[in-house]
């Protein structure tokens, strides 16, 4: 079946990012001049502007900013999953993410511990999502 | 010396003009922002020839617009129509005519979103977060007013009274889109958009245009009306960490406290002095966040601080007396800023603040302003 929701736009800068998800791999551009850990990708170092960047797992831990649930569908794609969880999560390396929050999230608070989970959303395409880790 | 500083007190409006705001497909940006030119100008008295500057926002040529209303200006600005520009562009407008580019500067906003069927998110608005299907601003508040409930305990009821208190005005402004009175209780029962925020925490799309005239306060004494001055500005940007459009992981509550802090500086005047407040109203959040901002109330306390009637009329800080983006017209801040002008000069009608003589009007966005008005 084809994949009805919104595919990453794929580039020279965001293309390691969804290679390594492929692989299970939760990854941040890293400038190998400064060691700023930045998401999305930049062209230079927003710290110190050097173009010499380059890609590191992340530690796959984080805490939740915020949640909440889409109950409007801006994609069809989205229309049979509504509502579905939306999520910020601060990694612990520093940048956010948005992303959707899985498995028992009853629990879910501003500041609770999340952990990356990979999910399988196509044959070619793998979505980091969190869970609460329960800590 | 603050570049701000060279605008305190010098620079005048001295015209204002809107047009109906509702659904006007029959027209375009050019037609709606011509309509409120034509009223702005009879407004302030002034002969289309003596308009030397132009700043248009949200329309698409600022060429097309200058032949529509036949004009050579001497200074021209363009800004895109994002909704944090109202500001901006008066700051930059003030400036203009403080450095002597211009004498008299028409600044005008024309909205079509409404007849365009603009959505606000999904492929609009493409961003690295689309593949998890987190898109629109309204995404970005829901995520910041869930910050707020958890970090501070504040509740949707208290959200409540920023809608309700808005439609209360908007239903004493003949101009308004929406005129039905709204509840605590209509307000929690509302649809769902992006949890936990509610149709009733939207702002409206619909058409519509605003035009403002500005010149200097020496100028201003030869116009049709009293003259309303600008006595303060402030502003703050902030780009580094906005990766998630339009969030801040603070509420930005510290880009609103400096740019208050230097708009009251400069104007002489703090909260208790504000006799009526225009709060950029995006999302029914962003009132909460700018009044804990600008030290209307403690960090963390805007929840409790609006229960009761706090910002309608009669209360202790009426606010967005026409009704706001969320009921009267989504006019991305222009219409605000005219309503400040209104309120000042004592023609809101049954929507007029007795003894009006300080407003505020302030945007907390990326490109967070403020601007304080006094009578002349």
């Amino acid at each position: 079946m084809s994949y009805a929701k919104p595919r990453p736009r794929i580039d020279p800068l965001t293309a390691p990012f969804w290679e390594n998800a492929r692989r299970n791999i939760l990854s941040l551009q890293v400038c190998t001049a400064c060691g700023d850990k930045h998401l999305p990708p930049s062209p230079v170092c927003p710290k110190c502007l050097s173009s010499d960047q380059d890609w590191r797992p992340a530690s796959g831990g984080g805490v939740l900013e915020a949640y909440g649930e889409f109950h409007r569908a801006y994609w069809n794609g989205f229309a049979d999953d509504l509502p579905y969880s939306s999520a910020i999560v601060r990694l612990d390396e520093g940048p956010l993410m948005a992303t959707n929050l899985v498995g028992e999230t009853s629990a879910a608070k501003v500041g609770a511990k999340v952990r990356v989970v990979f999910d399988v959303v196509a044959d070619d395409l793998t979505l980091p999502r969190f869970e609460l880790t329960g800590d | 010396m603050a570049s701000g500083d060279l605008i305190r007190d010098r620079v005048s409006v001295v015209g204002v003009g809107n047009t109906p705001y509702g659904s006007f497909p029959e027209t375009d940006e050019y037609g709606l922002a011509a309509h409120a030119f034509r009223n702005a100008l009879e407004d302030s008295g002034l002969q289309k020839s003596q308009i030397d500057g132009l700043l248009v926002c949200r329309i698409p040529s600022y060429v097309r617009m200058g032949e529509v209303l036949g004009l050579d200006p001497g200074w021209t600005m363009t800004l895109p129509g994002h909704g944090r520009m109202a500001g901006m562009a008066i700051v930059e407008a003030a400036m203009a005519l403080v450095t002597g580019q211009a004498k008299y500067v028409a600044l005008m906003y024309a909205n079509i979103g409404r007849s365009r069927r603009i959505n606000y998110g999904g492929d609009e608005i493409p961003s690295f977060w689309d593949p998890w299907g987190f898109t629109s601003p309204g995404g970005a508040h829901a995520m910041m007013f869930r910050r707020h409930m958890d970090l501070y305990g504040t509740t949707t009821r208290q959200l409540a009274e920023v809608s309700v208190a808005f439609r209360h005005h908007a239903c004493l402004n003949p101009d308004a889109v929406m005129k039905k009175p709204i509840t605590i209780e209509d307000h929690e029962a509302a649809r769902r958009i992006v949890a936990p925020l509610g149709l009733l925490d939207y702002c409206l799309i619909n058409d519509g245009a605003v035009c403002i005239i500005l010149t200097m306060k020496d100028r201003a004494r030869d116009c049709r009306k009293a003259p309303v001055n600008i006595i303060g500005v402030g502003a703050r940007d902030e780009y580094r960490e906005s990766n998630i459009s339009l969030y801040a992981t603070d509420c930005r509550y510290a880009a609103v406290k400096e740019a208050g802090a230097v708009a009251y500086r400069m104007a002489g005047v703090g909260p208790p002095d504000i006799d009526a407040f225009m709060c950029y109203d995006n999302f029914s959040p962003t009132v909460l966040f700018t009044l804990e901002g600008l030290g209307f109330c403690p960090r963390g306390e805007a929840g409790r601080f609006v229960e009761n009637g706090t910002l309608k009329l009669g209360g202790q800080l009426p606010t967005n007396t026409d009704g706001g983006h969320l009921s009267n017209s989504y006019m991305q801040g222009w219409a605000l800023n005219i309503e400040a002008v209104r309120q000042l000069r004592g023609e809101a009608g049954a929507r007029q603040v007795p003894d009006c003589n300080v407003v505020q009007y302030a945007q907390a966005t990326p490109c967070t302003r403020s601007i304080i008005y006094t009578r002349a």
